[in-house]
């Protein structure tokens, strides 16, 4: 039924028969990966599956050998991060990427800072600290984050939740058409996980759409919508929370169930 | 700039958070975690209360200490190191370290002084030129630095040496004079009396180095991704910042401050000698660690480097005044250096 729903819409961003091999080892194998507007779209899949290099493929920070992207049903190539950022993709990375020394405002517009109008920005290249702290603010409360007040707090401050939404904040706030998440709630504790898992519901809830990639069962089934199990290089299957247990989840991944 | 107070804020506004005791235990707060947050977030100010103590003791200790000449003379002393702290903090606030600058330095005014007397180059084409030598000394470090992947310590360790040999065969070991110069080369030794005090046009191209290189770090994009990429290259990478651009901008920077510094040092020497300044490179990173700047890089300011440098001089300067023999100069720089660096790794604790 899922499926019936989903075959008339066009995917925000889809994956074609993607190959991608190291020498002689074969990392993907062939893959396809359809992400449906406002959904949570979960990556599982045991080690050396494939889900790494997929993600990578996605956002620009490997070039697959063979295969096609497509954003909004247009062929894309990304060559760089910067490619699939400007096209609209943004990824919160296990090491969250976040400059420990540099406040929460400063952080997320870390590459990408505001300059001040007329000259000042123009030639003396000046960053206009109070428009990015005053967005930074109005973006943390819009996801709710009521944990952080404060922006201007150095992220080494700040609990490893704290830093969790801070990088999810920047990739929400920049990410206007897809938003990635490897492993958020690996390095986390319980309370931290609930608050991410909360985050990525308030963000599929504001329509971005998320790939959420996780080793975590709970913490998938609870929020994705939709999940890809990778086995093999390959996409075994795609299920449902709704269609089958976290018991054939992995049976599917580990190759004793047929997707 | 107006930010709220965030206990305010968290009370007034918002519902409290949940409350976990554990992180509460963890986080309490004692006076001395109140001292390290402090000195964590303003790195200067543990150099600059121990600028005050030392010029209130010295003064106490030699009432010719506070006199406006030996201020003046303190100023002159100290306008070659703060410049070249410059150079050596911008390097440090990437995680490298420069061990060249003052060689660098020494070779850019050999550069100047010969360009002038022996070639017969005007004066301001002979700071063209040594402007040009300085650039280029930070460059090839700059590009070994990036581009062959190099740790910045063997590479300045390397150009340090390069640098002396070529200082020697360029002056064939010999000074040039001061008077032998234009004028204009030796006008940064030159006074002029503001407020009763003469202060060196050296001095002030020095503050007015700290001034602009201060505003390039806090205030434009450049420097916020000096930072980055000084506190951790890999996450400013992923954030799309161009480290290797950001790096090379830095030491090319610093061969600028370097080149200018030269001119600074001829004005100061009246002369260009190619055994000048030989502990001007240890001092400047002394300034450098004594302000609060970590060697582990993405932390401390320009401002802090001003003040260590100013602390060594009025080390040297009022231990000098107070008969001592200069082996205690060099014994209390020591101590110095090592108290710094151990105040910058308590603080650093704060992370966890």
């Amino acid at each position: 039924m899922n499926d019936i729903a989903t075959a008339t819409r066009t995917p925000v961003l889809a994956a074609r028969r993607l190959v991608k091999t190291y020498g002689h080892v074969i990392g993907l194998d062939g893959v396809d990966l359809e992400l449906y507007p406002g959904e949570v779209l979960a990556i599982i899949g045991d080690n050396g599956a494939g889900k790494t290099t997929l993600i990578k493929c996605l956002t620009g920070a490997e070039i697959p050998d063979e295969g096609e992207l497509e954003l909004d049903g247009k062929p894309v190539r990304f060559r760089r991060p910067q490619d699939a950022r400007e096209a609209g993709i943004e990824t919160v990375y296990q090491s969250l990427a976040v400059s420990p020394a540099l406040d929460v405002a400063a952080n997320m517009y870390l590459g990408r800072e505001m300059l001040r109008p007329g000259v000042l920005g123009s030639v003396l290249r000046m960053v206009d600290t109070k428009t990015m702290r005053a967005r930074a603010r109005a973006e943390l409360s819009e996801l709710g984050i009521t944990t952080l007040q404060d922006v201007t707090v150095p992220i080494e401050n700040l609990s490893g939740g704290q830093r969790q939404a801070v990088a999810v904040a920047r990739a929400a706030a920049f990410g206007s058409k897809v938003v990635v998440l490897d492993e958020p709630t690996a390095a986390l504790g319980v309370r931290e996980s609930n608050q991410v898992l909360d985050l990525i519901k308030r963000l599929r809830d504001r329509g971005v759409p998320v790939i959420l990639i996780s080793h975590n069962m709970p913490h998938v089934f609870e929020v994705a919508d939709r999940i890809h199990v990778q086995r093999l290089g390959k996409r075994a299957a795609t299920i449902t929370p709704q269609t089958h247990t976290m018991t054939d989840a992995v049976a599917i991944m580990t190759g004793a169930m047929k997707g | 700039m107006s930010a709220p107070n965030p206990s305010a804020s968290a009370t007034a506004s918002t519902p409290p958070p949940e409350v976990d005791l554990a992180h509460e235990f963890l986080n309490r707060k004692t006076p001395m975690t109140t001292v390290r947050a402090v000195l964590h977030r303003y790195p200067a100010v543990s150099p600059a209360i121990v600028l005050v103590v030392a010029v209130i003791v010295f003064g106490l200790i030699n009432s010719r200490f506070l006199a406006l000449t030996n201020l003046s003379l303190i100023s002159q002393q100290v306008a070659v190191i703060g410049a070249l702290g410059i150079a050596e903090t911008l390097v440090i606030l990437t995680a490298g370290i420069d061990l060249s600058v003052g060689s660098a330095m020494v070779l850019s005014s050999i550069v100047v002084g010969n360009a002038a007397t022996g070639l017969g180059l005007p004066g301001p084409l002979a700071l063209l030129l040594g402007l040009v030598v300085g650039v280029a000394t930070g460059f090839i470090n700059g590009v070994l630095v990036t581009r062959l992947n190099l740790p910045p310590f063997i590479v300045t360790l390397g150009t340090l040496s390069i640098f002396t040999a070529l200082t020697l065969l360029v002056s064939s070991g010999a000074t040039v004079q001061g008077n032998q110069m234009p004028g204009l080369l030796t006008w940064t030794g030159l006074t002029v009396n503001i407020l009763g005090v003469d202060i060196t046009y050296g001095v002030l191209i020095t503050v007015l180095l700290y001034v602009v290189v201060s505003f390039a770090l806090a205030r434009t994009a450049w420097g916020r991704h000096v930072y980055a990429a000084g506190d951790d290259a890999e996450a400013a990478r992923l954030s799309g910042i161009r480290v290797g651009r950001v790096l090379l901008s830095v030491y090319a920077l610093a061969g600028v401050i370097v080149g200018i510094t030269a001119w600074i040092q001829i004005g100061r020497d009246f002369g260009a000698s190619p055994n000048a300044a030989t502990d001007a490179n240890l001092s400047a990173i002394t300034a450098v660690v004594i302000g609060g700047t970590s060697l582990f890089g993405g932390r401390g300011n320009l401002w802090g480097t001003l003040l260590g440098a100013l602390i060594v001089g009025v080390f040297r300067n009022g231990l000098a005044l107070a008969g001592l023999d200069v082996l205690y100069q060099t014994l209390a720089v020591g101590v110095l250096v090592i108290v710094a660096v151990s105040i910058d790794q308590w603080i650093r604790k704060v992370r966890k």
